[in-house]
């Protein structure tokens, strides 16, 4: 008996470390874009890399997440009688929910793992250590952008999950079952108001927050190899997509 | 002995006169712990100023941690690292940084920087931590490559280069912004004998030129006698033997011999 709560109060107290090094570790990110050289040029570098190198793969799913509502939605719909409400569904669903979601855990696949990756071997090729060795603070130099370049792009690829997929549910709908545009695009103005687009907004904000920062935070305190990164890789993304859903959860029940 | 008669052996050249004053570095006491084990056990020891210092070990024995102690990037439990006095383990990291622009670095695998070219990674401490121009960055950084004769691939990536000039170009890196102290970790482990011969040539010339202090990890026994002024043998975390090189090599410590001639008999017992 001793030794389970020895057991469970060793853990705990390795998670509340863990905890406290990664609060840590964002509150300095975080602080270091107040203290100059402002690095504008990395910065834009890590936009273009999460933001623009995701967008085939984002425009891809959320194509067929709309045009999959579409479908779901028309059927489901039908049997109420209410197809005209089509618009209004497949773009509440986007709009509050499916769009920061799964742009975030897209962006987590693509970018967050190679986020971790990256640092992680900056870590075991002793890159970062030479930063250090320099004079330059690492987290300043390699974290903080990352992290800005999230913020920034996480929030612009869910506008953009958004509207593609409420074109493929349009395609859908109205191109495909014969659902009459005016309504569906009526239905959609009528019911979609601008707090569901400011809800998805934060939500988004955060979600690009925790891949940043769990991604760079996995890479910068990696394992030692090629199994280190490899693990820490794969953390990163588990973390990263649990994170996003929990959180998900605890925003969607604060900002309704 | 003093090391004033010192002359490197392949260069013919004498070691510079001796500065007067403290030490390079002072470690006092300095104990570190890692992963459970003792990696450094009450380390006392100093490193001449102006003087090329090899430090001499079995693997595991302590000798990367304790150059990264000289440099602040690990922080011992207990003991000082001092600097010309001020002891940098208990320096805030604002202050570290600072203390930083005093060391040149080469770390085992060069380190450099996978996106940058060869010239963007030997400008990138000038670029990053002074107030120089571009063309004097340029000026800079060429003179630093034609010194290790790697003017022709500024313009080559990292993974386009072999091994030795991975570490020739992590050497330009590390004196560009000629610091006082330069630090070596394991600057010809894995290069074959006539890119490690004109490497460490290249540290005694650079020496000669600039008169650095120069710290080195080495498992080049006994090639590295010719090339350094000064001896540290380190093991189980403890100096064994420190002095000018002819007494090292001279010494009559079991542990000292053994590593210097490599007998697998001996006070070490590794199988």
């Amino acid at each position: 008996m001793a030794a389970l709560a020895e057991t469970i109060g060793k853990r705990a107290l390795e998670a509340i470390h863990r905890m406290g090094r990664m609060t840590v570790f964002l509150y300095r990110s975080a602080a270091a874009l107040f203290i100059p050289p402002y690095r504008v040029r990395r910065i834009v570098k890590q936009v273009h890399f999460i933001g623009v190198k995701s967008l085939f793969v984002i425009v891809l799913t959320a194509a067929f997440t709309g045009m999959v509502l579409g479908l779901q939605g028309y059927y489901t719909l039908r049997k109420f009688g209410s197809e005209g409400l089509l618009g209004s569904a497949v773009a509440l669903s986007l709009i509050r929910e499916l769009g920061p979601v799964l742009s975030a855990l897209m962006v987590t696949g693509r970018a967050g793992s190679a986020l971790t990756a990256e640092i992680g071997i900056m870590r075991i090729g002793e890159q970062i250590d030479s930063l250090e060795s320099m004079g330059i603070d690492p987290v300043k130099f390699i974290v903080t952008p990352r992290l800005l370049g999230a913020v920034v792009s996480v929030p612009l690829l869910t506008a953009i999950f958004d509207v593609v997929g409420i074109l493929g549910g349009y395609l859908v709908g109205v191109k495909l079952l014969g659902v009459n545009a005016g309504v569906f695009f009526g239905q959609m103005e009528a019911s979609v108001e601008w707090k569901d687009v400011a809800n998805g907004f934060v939500k988004s904000l955060i979600f690009g927050l925790i891949i940043a920062w769990v991604c760079t935070f996995k890479g910068y305190f990696t394992g030692r190899g090629a199994e280190g990164v490899s693990q820490s890789t794969t953390s990163a993304v588990v973390l990263s997509s649990v994170l996003i859903l929990v959180s998900d959860y605890f925003l969607t029940s604060v900002l309704l | 002995m003093s090391d004033t008669s010192w002359v490197c052996e392949p260069c013919g050249l004498e070691a510079l006169p001796a500065p007067e004053g403290k030490p390079a570095i002072r470690l006092v006491d300095v104990e570190k712990t890692l992963d459970g084990k003792k990696v450094l056990d009450g380390v006392t020891l100093d490193i001449p100023r102006q003087r090329i210092t090899a430090i001499i070990g079995l693997s595991g024995a302590g000798k990367s941690v304790m150059l990264k102690h000289m440099i602040g990037l690990i922080r011992p439990e207990r003991g000082q690292v001092l600097i010309d006095g001020v002891d940098i383990s208990r320096l805030s990291r604002g202050e570290l940084y600072k203390a930083r622009r005093r060391f040149g670095m080469l770390f085992q695998g060069g380190a450099l920087f996978d996106s940058l070219t060869v010239f963007e990674n030997v400008a990138f401490p000038l670029q990053e931590k002074t107030e120089m121009g571009e063309g004097e960055i340029r000026k800079r950084v060429l003179a630093r490559l034609a010194q290790v004769g790697l003017e022709e691939a500024q313009g080559k990536f990292p993974d386009e280069l072999s091994g030795g000039m991975v570490r020739r170009v992590a050497f330009a890196r590390a004196m560009v912004t000629d610091p006082e102290i330069i630090l070596f970790d394991e600057p010809t482990t894995g290069l074959d004998p006539i890119i490690r011969n004109s490497i460490l040539n290249l540290i005694c010339h650079t020496y000669h030129q600039h008169g650095f202090t120069m710290v080195m990890i080495s498992h080049d026994i006994p090639e590295i006698f010719q090339w350094s002024h000064y001896v540290v043998v380190l093991h189980d975390g403890k100096v064994v033997e420190a002095g000018p090189t002819a007494e090292v090599v001279r010494s009559v410590n079991p542990f000292v011999q053994q590593i210097i001639r490599g007998d697998i008999t001996g006070p070490v017992h590794l199988m």
